[in-house]
């Protein structure tokens, strides 16, 4: 089966493709090199392009993802607009006039990148003022960024006949699903979990693929090549989202954004998690289902999301079990998951606890992978006395963990500098990091501790 | 009205943003038959090569051919100072080395290609480490001394002494556009290469050394770099040698791309260097005698590293009079990629000592850093250790002053004391440090420059010269000085791509000099050229040639404005009367030298100044800090082209503060880079970029020997930014009780480093 998008409002069809292949690949291989290749990994957003979809309000708008992590297959139905469609009949676009004006280019190769960002944050629907995240996903060497902030704060809005905007009064593009089989490979998107989980029992081969953020990495870097990949974009059993009374359930493949979007600051610790994960660009993409069935111990949202009790629900053809997130990390980059089950949603129960914070600790602020991540969650009562805790980390352990032994002293206790200090010591018994090159096995172990102590100072002057 | 010195975007600017701007490897559609160069990379750090076997790459499936030592028709040599980089080593001296490269009908085969190649190895013990390295005297050079007065007895006269050590890591250039080259055999089967090359000169004179050829049969092309910062300097070399191998060998087009992960693994970096030293100095913080060593890891191979250890030295004293001297620079082998030139060319690792120095000594006085920085300035008459007479030694206390002033930098430091004295997890630190950089090549051949300017009969002018554009702007200054000089509108002149063929023997686009010595180049053309017009128009405008003048396309008298003939018209007139239309330009810097038995001489044309002040606030906790305010005043002459000028000045600032806080470089115990892309190895991103980040060019500084009296400026301010270290030690020094001595700081000043420099403050604040 052949696959269509539409690219900068032409029809492209693909008869046959590798199922690793990317849509940077694709488009550079077309000559459509304004997209640029900067580190094929997702961290530098030379080759972002922007797809048209709908976001988690229900408006169509253009979301900037990166080309090197995207996969061809992903494209099919989809609606994508690259650098090369953003000057129309000749006249260029506003952000780019901006670009030009305040000399936001210097050698020029990161400029395409950052002019789709930029372009996607024009449209953005009910932009008031800009997201400081915007371009927080591009990389550049050259200018130092000054002129490039700039020109995203003063953007100005669009005209009522650009044509951009008037695209984006319509639907996005609706999804079909594809099941794309050829010598080179299998690309299978199905449209229902059930669908999923046949595809996934027929094909035992098959890797699933959900935002692609951590699969096309290991296929670029580490030249992992699947003859089968199984997609789970689209999906509709995982792309919900529900709040109930007593839960909030959060569909796998939902993206982080849309998430975000979602929840809009409602629970606090992903609130300040998200800004410290990844990129604009790359949380466009990235699923929770992905970020968990990773398994990494250096993960951002498993520390965040057992320090709320979250539970994982694992769907498989004989039914669906629930897991608490506590139960789920097995090992090193391993988990509870069996080969047949899809991890369909993750639930946060409520009401919530009444101090949260996330902290991450990583050389540069924006976009990049944590020394040590905490989670913490306290349920304060009004006597001040703690009637549960979790201190979760990230980076300190084989999986992510918490501290169970310092949480166990903390309860029934009043929540008190004294008692920060009391703590101290369990918790530095809790956990033996290693070093590597983002921290040294000493600098983790104090940080542990030095953390609880950052908890409390930032939340003594008031309930966070 | 011309454009020089106006305010106006980079000449491609319009290219860049709608992805139209082509760089080396967007080429690669043209080429039908292009074949696809992967490299065969051994994965040890030190290793004979006792077999290599290429028959199963072979038999892989779109396979053409395994280039090899046997396969090199001339010299199998590409070291540009010293014979000692084989293309195809029979030993592998770092880890990830390239042994043999696979051309293939697509990359994928290639890379399949390369993986089949069986090689047998021999380990071989391997030295990483550079103390262990010293240690086992492993150089590459003879010391390279620096001498002035007597340091022992300097340093013995002095009231205080105090010795210690830094330590300052390497960066990885990390140009966004990856090493590239594509080379093909023209209509006459001589080869013509693309490469993404700041020297295409000395690529044209390796590609030939390789295939066996002479210069005149191979032709080099750099249409643009995607940055470059010293990276492509020498280290383009291979891929166009590699490239024009393939090419020759198969009669095919051939293509060389380093993903990223190659790039870092194969090309070299900034070197790190170890300092050890011993300052004399009196009560007041005068500086009066330095004896110094500097250690530069090397990496395999020589490469630049001994001008840049020159450099080091040069920079050494950055802006402070001393005097008595000794320093002593060694270029260490360790089994690395070959460290080459990056942005400062050794400069910034020079600079970065003396400052540690500085400070050294103000908290050691308990005076302030600033204090103790003015007081040393050179004054008029003084000499640096090299025997160079500092010209406009006044600039720098000029800058200090308006600096400090415009940044209102004695109320914030008071403001921040305050503000420290309440917070006691997160502490604020302000500091203000100068910048003092010689330019010119301290080799004093490369100092020249050429040009070929050609005017058509419509008045329509095309340009070339030697240097390269890779971002900094040195086209578009190139334009405004063409334009400006011949008198016609910018858009009357055409840039053309940078080739060996209109400008032969030219100097890398490097040392900050592109502008100096091309555009000076250049300027000589035009001239000629506008000599010859005016010699033409003169008769028709009744006026003596000299009286002309040509203004934006127009040519008139001064008298009579009103009565012009247009440039096209005079340009079709002169070649109606056979006047030769183009012409060259040359230039070369006057009066360089350098003795280097003796130390001295005059290496530099002249001196950029610059400084900045830069806040930060520091969290007790983490380590983690930002960057909160920047101000810079920085001497450029007279601007030929202020928004490029801002940008160098703000981009090598940005990077300079990623060298010395966040670009961290690990190698694992094996040799193996441990940080070899953007995940691991993290750049400045846009949270780095100072939140308020306010930049001027200082006024009335025109240099007088130089092209429209302007300065250099690609590297000057990348050294700014030790400001932002120096504001880190100082939130650092916040965290102890009073006056806290001397405060170790670890380069790069990663958040861990901070972390551990706050903890040391701490602990010796609470025995007190
Ligand atoms: C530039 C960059 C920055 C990053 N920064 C961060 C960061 O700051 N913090 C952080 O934690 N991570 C970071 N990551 C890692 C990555 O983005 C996250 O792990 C992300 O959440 C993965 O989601 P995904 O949907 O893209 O996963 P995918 O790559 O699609 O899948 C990841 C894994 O999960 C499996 N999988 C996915 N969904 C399911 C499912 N529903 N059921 C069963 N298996 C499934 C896949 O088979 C695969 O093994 C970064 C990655 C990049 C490229
Ligand atoms: S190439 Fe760097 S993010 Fe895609
Ligand atoms: S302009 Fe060169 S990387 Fe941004």
């Amino acid at each position: 089966m052949a696959i269509r998008f539409t690219l900068n409002d032409a029809p492209v069809e693909v008869a046959d493709f590798d199922p690793n292949t990317t849509l940077l690949a694709f488009l550079r291989g077309r000559g459509m090199t304004g997209t640029k290749e900067g580190c094929a990994e997702g961290e530098c957003g030379a080759c972002a392009v922007a797809l048209v979809e709908r976001d988690a309000r229900g408006n169509t708008r253009y979301q900037p993802v990166n080309a090197c992590l995207l996969l061809l297959g992903s494209c099919a139905g989809r609606e994508i607009v690259s650098i090369e469609g953003i000057a129309q009949g000749g006249e260029l676009h506003p952000v780019q006039r901006a670009m030009i004006d305040r000399a936001g280019s210097q050698c020029g190769y990161c400029t395409p990148g950052f002019v789709v960002s930029l372009f996607a944050e024009y449209y953005r629907p009910g932009r008031t003022e800009v997201d400081p995240e915007a371009i927080a996903g591009n990389l550049c060497r050259c200018t130092g960024y000054r002129p490039i902030r700039e020109v995203a704060e003063g953007l100005g809005q669009p005209g009522d006949d650009d044509p951009f905007r008037r695209r984006l009064a319509l639907a996005p593009p609706t999804l079909e699903p594809v099941q794309h089989r050829s010598g080179a490979g299998r690309f299978l998107r199905p449209g229902t979990l059930q669908g999923a989980l046949t595809l996934l029992a027929e094909e035992p081969g098959a890797v699933i693929v959900a935002g692609g953020t951590d699969v096309v990495v290991e296929v670029n870097q580490r030249h992992r090549r699947h003859r089968s990949l199984l997609s789970l974009e689209n999906v509709a059993e995982l792309a919900v989202f529900e709040q109930s009374a007593d839960r909030i359930r959060i569909g796998a493949a939902l993206s982080l954004t849309q998430i975000e979007q979602h929840l809009a600051g409602t629970v606090p610790l992903l609130a300040q998690l998200f800004p410290l994960f990844s990129s604009r660009l790359i949380r466009n993409r990235a699923t929770l289902g992905g970020n968990l069935m990773t398994a990494s111990p250096i993960g951002d949202s498993p520390p965040a999301l057992l320090a709320l009790d979250a539970e994982v629900e694992l769907a498989s053809p004989s039914g669906t079990r629930t897991l608490p997130l506590s139960d789920f990390f097995t090992g090193y980059r391993q988990t509870a998951r069996k080969p047949d089950e899809i991890l369909a949603a993750i639930s946060i129960p409520l009401p919530l606890p009444n101090v949260q914070r996330f902290y991450k600790v990583s050389k540069r602020v924006l976009d990049d992978i944590s020394t040590v991540a905490a989670g913490y969650s306290l349920r304060v009562d009004g006597a001040g006395k703690i009637s549960a805790a979790r201190l979760a980390y990230g980076g300190v352990a084989p999986t992510p963990a918490r501290a169970r032994d310092a949480e166990a002293f903390m309860v029934g206790q009043v929540w008190s500098h004294e008692l920060v200090k009391h703590t101290l010591p369990i918790l530095a018994r809790a956990f033996s990091p290693i070093g590597d090159h983002r921290g040294s096995a000493d600098y983790r172990s104090t940080l542990i501790v030095r953390l609880l102590e950052k908890l409390w100072a930032d939340t003594s002057g008031g309930a966070a | 009205m011309t454009s020089l010195g106006k305010p106006i975007a980079h000449e491609s600017a319009c290219d860049h943003v709608t992805g139209s701007a082509l760089y080396t490897d967007d080429l690669a559609g043209r080429f039908p038959g292009l074949l696809h160069a992967h490299p065969v990379t051994a994965p040890h750090a030190h290793a004979r090569v006792v077999a290599l076997d290429p028959s199963a790459a072979l038999a892989e499936p779109g396979v053409v051919r395994v280039l090899g030592p046997a396969d090199v028709p001339g010299e199998n040599q590409i070291g540009p100072a010293r014979p000692d980089e084989p293309l195809f080593p029979s030993e592998v001296m770092f880890h990830g080395q390239a042994v043999a490269w696979v051309l293939a009908e697509s990359e994928e085969s290639a890379r399949r290609g390369a993986a089949a190649v069986r090689v047998d190895y021999q380990p071989l013990p391997a030295t990483l480490d550079l103390e262990a390295a010293i240690a086992a005297e492993q150089f590459l050079t003879d010391p390279l001394r620096l001498q002035r007065g007597d340091a022992a007895a300097g340093l013995e006269r002095a009231p205080h002494r105090l010795t210690g050590e830094l330590f300052v890591g390497g960066q990885e250039h990390f140009y966004l556009e990856t090493q590239s080259a594509i080379a093909h055999l023209d209509e006459q089967g001589r080869v013509f290469v693309h490469s993404s090359t700041q020297h295409p000169s000395e690529t044209q004179e390796i590609v030939a050394r390789v295939l066996g050829l002479r210069k005149h049969d191979v032709t080099v092309q750099c249409l643009r770099m995607g940055g470059a910062f010293g990276g492509k300097e020498v280290q383009a070399n291979a891929w166009a040698a590699v490239a024009a191998l393939g090419a020759r060998l198969t009669g095919r087009p051939t293509r060389v791309r380093l993903s990223r992960a190659h790039d870092t693994t194969l090309t070299g970096k900034r070197h790190p260097v170890l300092g050890r030293f011993e300052v004399g100095f009196d009560a007041q913080g005068t500086l009066l005698a330095l004896r110094m060593q500097l250690f530069a890891d090397g990496g395999w191979c020589l490469d630049l590293s001994e001008p840049i250890v020159y450099r080091a030295l040069f920079h050494s004293d950055n802006a402070y009079r001393i005097r008595d001297v000794e320093l002593v620079g060694r270029v260490v082998r360790t089994h690395k990629t070959s460290m080459t030139a990056f942005r400062g060319f050794g400069g910034p690792q020079g600079m970065i000592m003396i400052e540690e120095i500085v400070d050294r000594v103000a908290r050691t006085l308990g005076i302030e850093p600033h204090q103790v920085r003015e007081r040393n300035f050179y004054r008029e008459g003084d000499c640096t250790p090299y025997g160079q007479v500092v010209r406009d030694p006044d600039r720098m206390p000029r800058i200090w002053g308006e600096l400090t002033a415009s940044c209102d930098y004695f109320e914030r430091r008071r403001q921040i004391a305050e503000h420290n004295s309440r917070a006691p997890h997160a502490k604020r630190g302000l500091a203000i440090t100068p910048v003092k950089f010689g330019i010119s090549f301290t080799t004093a051949f490369f100092n020249q420059g050429g040009a070929l300017v050609l005017v058509y009969a419509d008045g329509s002018v095309q340009v070339n010269h030697g240097g390269t554009e890779m971002g900094q702007g040195l086209h578009t200054k190139m334009l405004q000085v063409a334009a400006h000089t011949l008198g016609v509108p910018m858009a009357a002149v055409r840039m053309m791509p940078t080739q060996t063929d209109k400008v032969p023997n030219t100097s890398a686009t490097a040392a900050s000099s592109g502008a100096d010595l091309n555009g000076a180049a250049l300027k000589v053309a035009c001239e000629t050229l506008r000599a010859r017009l005016a010699e033409v128009a003169a008769p028709e405008l009744g006026a003596a040639p000299d009286e002309l003048v040509f203004d934006e396309g127009r040519v008139f008298a001064r008298s009579r404005p009103e009565r012009a003939l247009t440039f096209s018209h005079v340009a079709h007139q002169a070649h109606f009367q056979r006047v030769p239309l183009l012409a060259t330009g040359y230039y070369r810097t006057p009066g360089i030298q350098f003795d280097k038995v003796t130390g001295t001489g005059k290496p530099f044309h002249y001196f950029a100044y610059g400084a900045a002040a830069t806040e930060v606030e520091v969290d007790g906790f983490t380590g983690m800090y930002s960057v909160r305010r920047v101000d810079i005043l920085h001497d450029v002459g007279d601007s030929l082209s202020p928004l490029v000028d801002r940008g160098q000045i703000e981009g090598g600032f940005v990077q300079g503060l990623g060298w010395l806080t966040l670009e961290e470089l690990v190698w694992n115990a094996d040799g193996r880079l441990a940080t070899e892309n953007a995940s691991t190895y993290k750049l400045p991103g846009l949270g780095e970029c100072p939140p308020i980040f306010n930049v001027a060019l200082l006024g009335r500084a025109s240099e007088p020997d130089v092209v429209y009296g302007s300065k250099a400026v690609g590297e000057p301010p990348f050294m700014l930014a030790i400001s932002a270290r120096e504001a880190l030690r100082d939130a650092v020094a916040a965290f102890g009780a009073g006056a806290a001595g001397v405060v170790e700081l670890a380069s790069p000043a990663t958040p861990e480093a901070v972390f551990w420099a706050v903890e040391r403050v701490r602990r010796s604040g609470s025995k007190a």
